[in-house]
């Protein structure tokens, strides 16, 4: 079976100006990357189909055999509709991110980089002890990583509750532009 | 034998409802259950002494051969008998042996219940997968049982040490059981004991499998110090589960499987190595100890090594004597654990330093424990006697491994004898300390139930020693289905056998067992001298590094961001795709791939190309949305020139709507993207970028080129022509792709509700603000342009007295005078209905032209989004005065309803038939029951489409609006900064 190259390069160009936009952080990007990728795929999916031919309407007088394969249009079909669904869900989570923190970009996960420093810091303090039991001298010269490593921890939790009251901060402000300390207890009414 | 489950279940469902009503007596109902399965056993006496069984069989998964089958056999029945009486005596015992008032009795007595259950399961499974269920179902109920309330980390440690080690070993049981099921093709234990599959590697290495699930399960060594840990439960549990049953199941298991497996390399040296091992080191730790309660519990790890030794040995008479030593050790170990507990409550103490006297003060509870360790000690004319001469016996006419075995075992039991001295001793006798004086422990008095339990108990092996005959023919039917040693007669259960070699050694083992009692702060000392650091600590320091490395893995692995995330989901990938493309060698002879179908072909997709590189490198939002969309555009012209007008439509009107969708949304965001990455980044996302672009490509190609299946297509449209319709994708998505037609409508719906969410936060604008409410809501119009943002715009977008004066569209009055259009107005106004129509249209006509719900219904979706577009929210809510959640629900609805009408009223689910008739002024119409599948398609995406526009339309335009009245009410004017409505 024989594909077009035009629509396979394409395609493919296509996917990765997707799957490029997609690695980015800013969240719109995200999206768009979404779209383009789902474009990229559904022509791959298309170019299956073969040579291109006669649309699969059976009118009087079609040549049965020119006809192009139907059963990845119908498949594309589908995945048209739920990109746009998909397209319009992570939009409206875009715009809570931005009604939230004021961009739309993807935050670092605080709670896995909490991980992988205690990980860290574990894998030294295993080690220092494992040193220590060995050598059984004091410390070398310069700063311990274990240190650094605990401080760098404290710090990554630091960061973390300032987000938060920050966070906080700036959902109380919200709050307050209307002046009315009934929508903060009761929630606003619309 | 499925009724007695059944009642156990329900007993444990109950119990605590028990509990409320009855209070502690509720133990006495919950004993029904084993007491019940007990003698149900003993009823079928009869049948399984002459070697018969009582079976049951009910298919569960046929498919995978999975049967619930039970079946109750000599050693089931025997089990079954000691359980059940263990068990239902032990629930009698709880009665005096919890306070009223202690918390969560209910929860500790349904456990309790179940695990009897389960424990009766396990006992009467004839499946190896269904073994494997009841297996693991006490597990879980030991853990529970253990760890309490969980309340005491102590309790928490050993519950899951009891967890960690049963139920890996269980896991190993259950790849050995698969093997064994599968080179056998048959999962019954009867089938597979009586015709073992051919010896093999395979099957050698199942066995050993098993085996380590049936000696973690028994507290056989290395597994053993999980036992000890448990005593941190009631005495009830210690008593039960970890003297009488549980622990029974890993012998239980290996008596199970010795008639057919025996003879496999392997089972020998491991069974009895292992076994005479712990028993040895059992019975040599428990002289150390002095915690009563650790005492026997090292007793009986102890105790379970002689047990698996006997029945793994392999012979009928070993098998017999195994049978008659667990029967013994359940009626000597159960009633001396029962006497601890009363011990304990009646002195507030298990140590037995702190013991003195007891025996004194409670001379009934001494004269049981004394019966019981007499037993245990293997002193005529107990059943433990019986049952070891028996051992002693049996194993002396084996050959030279059994010797050794019976060399290990008369060392253990000279052992046994001690610490069973040492534990009455410790209990009941009085001491001295070590200034002189005799010390006294106080002592409060002991009601009669409360011993009853453990007297029955003690009495049975009393009885049962004289009367061995009697339990001769149960196990001797379980003996008979091993091989005999060859040229020896039968041996026969009996408490005399007459002198010889066996009493000698017996009265050997006493004699030393004794003499080791003078001896014995020696032989401590000389304990702690050579004892290494336990398995605890290995277990400990296991446990911790395997959550060290898992954090470590983890924490190398997941950094905290995602597109890091994604990044290596796509690169690993990349690679794995790769190497096995690199791999597979037999690279399909790939055709070359044509250039281009056509000319216009070539040109549009080197456009689309370009345009998606350009999107790639837009710095803004607007920009990167509108020549996205002309990469969508152009995708649908590619479809149109390879010949997809279906495809196309679709692509065009999700463009189209998508576009608009962006739109609304993004004019509240910065123009520009915030985020400016670095070079190494930038390089890092284009190389991944290029490379799953080039993956996936050259997959396409590779795969169209190795095709040797002849394409669906024909098919379908032959079958569309023979049904007589001509548009054949429309049909194959409502006919022979309707359920996939159907979920996805359904992610449709649930995309619809994520966005309403997101937006409206808390609820839907019900019937949205109509034209009615204008007048209290709205300042200065729908879409005003703000003083502050743009003075110089009033004039460029006409002041507010050029505003049209014919009302084109219902709501055209609400918008803001500077925002409307009377050539928008009049084109939405003249364009809405036909837009509506066409629609239809294409609902309708889908069988034979380009259509269908999906185009139908955004087409229609975009009719509305026209009207917002001209006319503001107001507009929108004049024009579909329905809330979106009732489209989706139709729509829902009748896609559901065609599904169930089909299976009513068709031949199968979604297929409704097609109707035809004769209308009066049409003429002769068919009406197929896939067009009212498509509409529920229809109503569905138009209530789709009608969500997003309301949610990121409408309700963002009013949040814009509150931000801005609020704004303008604050004095010093701020909140210009664009985030205002956050």
């Amino acid at each position: 079976m024989t594909v077009s190259l035009a629509l396979v390069v394409c395609g493919g160009v296509v996917f990765a100006a997707g799957t490029a936009l997609l690695l980015a952080r800013s969240l719109s990007r995200i999206v768009i990357g979404m779209v383009t990728l789902g474009n990229g795929v559904n022509i791959l999916l298309l170019a299956t189909t073969g040579r291109a031919g006669d649309p699969p309407l059976l009118a009087p007088g079609t040549r049965v055999g020119r006809i192009t394969d139907p059963l990845p249009q119908a498949m594309a079909l589908t995945a048209i509709v739920i990109t746009l669904a998909l397209t319009a869900f992570l939009l409206s989570m875009a715009y809570r991110t931005w009604q939230l923190s004021g961009d739309d970009e993807v935050q670092d996960d605080l709670e896995d980089r909490r991980v992988a420093l205690r990980g860290e810091y574990h894998a030294l303090r295993r080690e220092r002890y494992t040193a220590a039991a060995r050598h059984r001298t004091g410390r070398g010269g310069g700063r311990d990583p274990l240190d650094r490593l605990r401080a760098e921890h404290q710090q990554s939790r630091e960061r973390q509750r300032r987000l938060r009251r920050v966070e906080r901060a700036r959902r109380a402000r919200a709050a307050d532009l209307g002046g009315d300390l009934w929508d903060n207890v009761l929630g606003e009414d619309r | 034998m499925l009724p007695l489950l059944l009642l156990h279940l329900g007993l444990a469902a109950c119990a605590g409802l028990l509990m409320r009503w009855l209070g502690r007596y509720a133990y006495v109902v919950l004993a029904l259950g084993p007491a019940a399965a007990a003698a149900w056993a003993g009823g079928q006496w009869n049948t399984v002494t002459r070697g018969g069984a009582v079976t049951w069989t009910w298919e569960w998964i046929p498919d995978y051969r999975l049967d619930v089958a039970l079946r109750l056999d000599a050693l089931s029945c025997l089990m079954v008998l000691l359980a059940g009486g263990v068990g239902a005596l032990v629930l009698l015992y709880c009665v005096r042996y919890f306070h009223p008032g202690e918390p969560r009795l209910g929860r500790f007595a349904g456990n309790l219940t179940a695990f009897a259950g389960a424990m009766l399961g396990l006992l009467l499974a004839d499946d190896l997968i269904l073994l494997y269920v009841f297996w693991e179902l006490t597990t879980v109920f030991s853990f529970l049982l253990i760890g309490g309330n969980g309340e005491r980390r102590r309790d928490r440690r050993s519950a899951l040490q009891a967890l960690v080690v049963t139920a890996s070993g269980g896991l190993a049981m259950l790849v050995g059981f698969i093997l064994l099921g599968e080179s056998a093709g048959t999962y019954r234990i009867s089938e597979l004991v009586r015709h073992p599959p051919q010896p093999g590697a395979t099957v050698t290495v199942a066995v050993l499998l098993a085996l380590a699930g049936a000696l973690s399960k028994s507290a056989v060594w290395p597994f053993s110090l999980w036992l000890p840990g448990a005593m941190v439960a009631p005495t009830p549990v210690s008593a039960y589960l970890h003297a009488a049953a549980m622990v029974k199941a890993g012998v239980y298991l290996t008596a199970r499987l010795a008639p057919g497996f025996a003879g496999t390399d392997g089972w020998r040296p491991v069974v009895l190595v292992l076994g005479s091992a712990t028993m040895l080191l059992g019975g040599w730790r428990a002289l150390r100890l002095t915690d009563l309660k650790q005492l026997l519990a090292h007793g009986t790890v102890s105790q379970l090594g002689f047990l698996t030794v006997l029945m793994g040995a392999g012979h009928r008479d070993t098998a017999l004597a195994g049978a008659a030593m667990t029967c013994a050790h359940a009626l000597f170990k159960a009633p001396l654990f029962l006497v601890v507990g009363i011990v304990d409550h009646a002195t507030g103490t298990r140590d037995l330093r702190r013991l003195s006297g007891v025996g004194r003060a409670l001379p009934g509870v001494c004269a049981v424990a004394v019966l019981a360790g007499a037993s245990m000690a293997g002193l005529p004319p107990l059943l433990g006697f019986a049952a070891k001469e028996a051992a002693f016996e049996t194993l002396l006419y084996g050959d030279t491994a059994d010797r050794w075995a019976l060399a290990a075992t008369v060392a253990g039991s000279v052992l046994t004898t001690a610490y069973t001295v040492r534990f009455l001793w410790g209990a009941f006798c009085r001491k001295r300390s070590s200034g002189g004086e005799t010390l006294t422990t106080s002592v409060a008095p002991v009601a009669r139930g409360f011993l009853a339990p453990a007297g029955v108990l003690a009495l049975a092996g009393l009885v049962l020693g004289p009367a061995a005959g009697a339990l001769d023919p149960l196990v001797s039917a379980y003996g008979r289905t091993l091989p005999p040693v060859a040229g020896e007669s039968p041996y026969h259960l009996a408490l005399w056998h007459g002198m010889g070699w066996a009493l000698l050694l017996s009265a050997v083992a006493w004699a030393a067992g004794a003499s080791l009692f003078p001896v014995r702060r020696r032989l401590i000392t000389l304990q702690r001298g050579i004892a290494w650091p336990g398995a605890e600590r290995a277990f400990g320091s296991l446990l911790l590094s395997l959550e060290r490395i898992s954090l470590q893995l983890t924490g190398s692995v997941q950094r905290g961001s995602i597109s890091f995330y994604l990044g290596t989901a796509l690169s690993v990938l990349i690679a794995a795709e790769a190497v096995v493309l690199a791999l597979s060698g037999s690279w399909p002879r790939a055709v070359t791939p044509q250039g281009w179908d056509s000319l216009p072909q070539a040109v549009v997709a080197l456009g689309v190309g370009v345009v998606a590189v350009l999107c790639l490198a837009s710095r803004q939002r607007m920009k990167a949305v509108v020549l996205s969309g002309t990469a969508g555009y152009g995708t649908a012209g590619l479809f149109v020139l390879q010949g997809a007008p279906d495809l196309a439509l679709t692509q065009f009107a999700v463009e189209t709507v998508s576009l608009v969708v962006f739109v609304l949304v993004l004019r509240r965001l910065p123009p520009a993207f915030g985020e400016l990455p670095t070079v190494r980044r930038q390089v890092t996302r284009a190389v991944v970028a290029v490379l799953s672009g080039v993956l996936v490509s050259g997959l396409i190609w590779l795969t169209a080129s190795a095709r040797v299946a002849e394409p669906t297509g024909p098919a379908l449209v032959h079958a569309a022509e023979e049904e007589g319709v001509r548009n054949v994708v429309a049909t194959t998505l409502v006919d022979m792709r309707a359920w996939d037609t159907m979920g996805e409508s359904s992610v449709l719906g649930v995309a619809a509700l994520g966005v309403t969410s997101l937006v409206f936060l808390r609820r839907r604008l019900i019937p949205a603000s109509r034209v009615a409410r204008y007048g209290q809501e709205s300042g200065g119009g729908v879409w005003t342009v703000p003083d502050w943002q743009d003075r110089a715009g009033q004039d460029r977008y006409g002041s507010g007295g050029d505003a049209p004066e014919r009302t084109w569209l219902a709501a055209g009055g609400t918008l803001a005078p500077e925002r409307r259009s009377v050539v928008f107005e009049v084109v939405a106004r003249l364009t809405f209905h036909p837009v509506l129509v066409l629609s239809l249209y294409l609902l309708l006509c889908a069988e034979n032209a380009p259509g269908g719900g999906f185009t139908a219904g955004l087409v229609a979706g975009l009719a509305l989004v026209v009207r917002y577009l001209a006319g503001g929210r107001f507009e929108l809510a004049e024009a579909a005065p329905v809330d979106p959640g009732v489209l989706l629900g139709a729509g829902l609805l009748l896609l559901t309803g065609t599904a169930l009408g089909g299976l009513v009223f068709g031949s199968h689910a979604l297929d409704l038939g097609v109707h035809h008739g004769e209308l009066p002024v049409i003429g002769s119409y068919h009406a197929a029951g896939s067009v009212l599948f498509d509409t529920g398609v229809y109503l569905l995406v138009l209530g789709v489409t009608l969500d997003i526009v309301r949610g990121l339309g409408s309700k963002i335009d009013h949040q814009w609006e509150r931000a801005h009245e609020r704004a303008a009410r604050r004095p010093d004017g701020r909140g210009h900064d664009g985030g205002e409505a956050r």
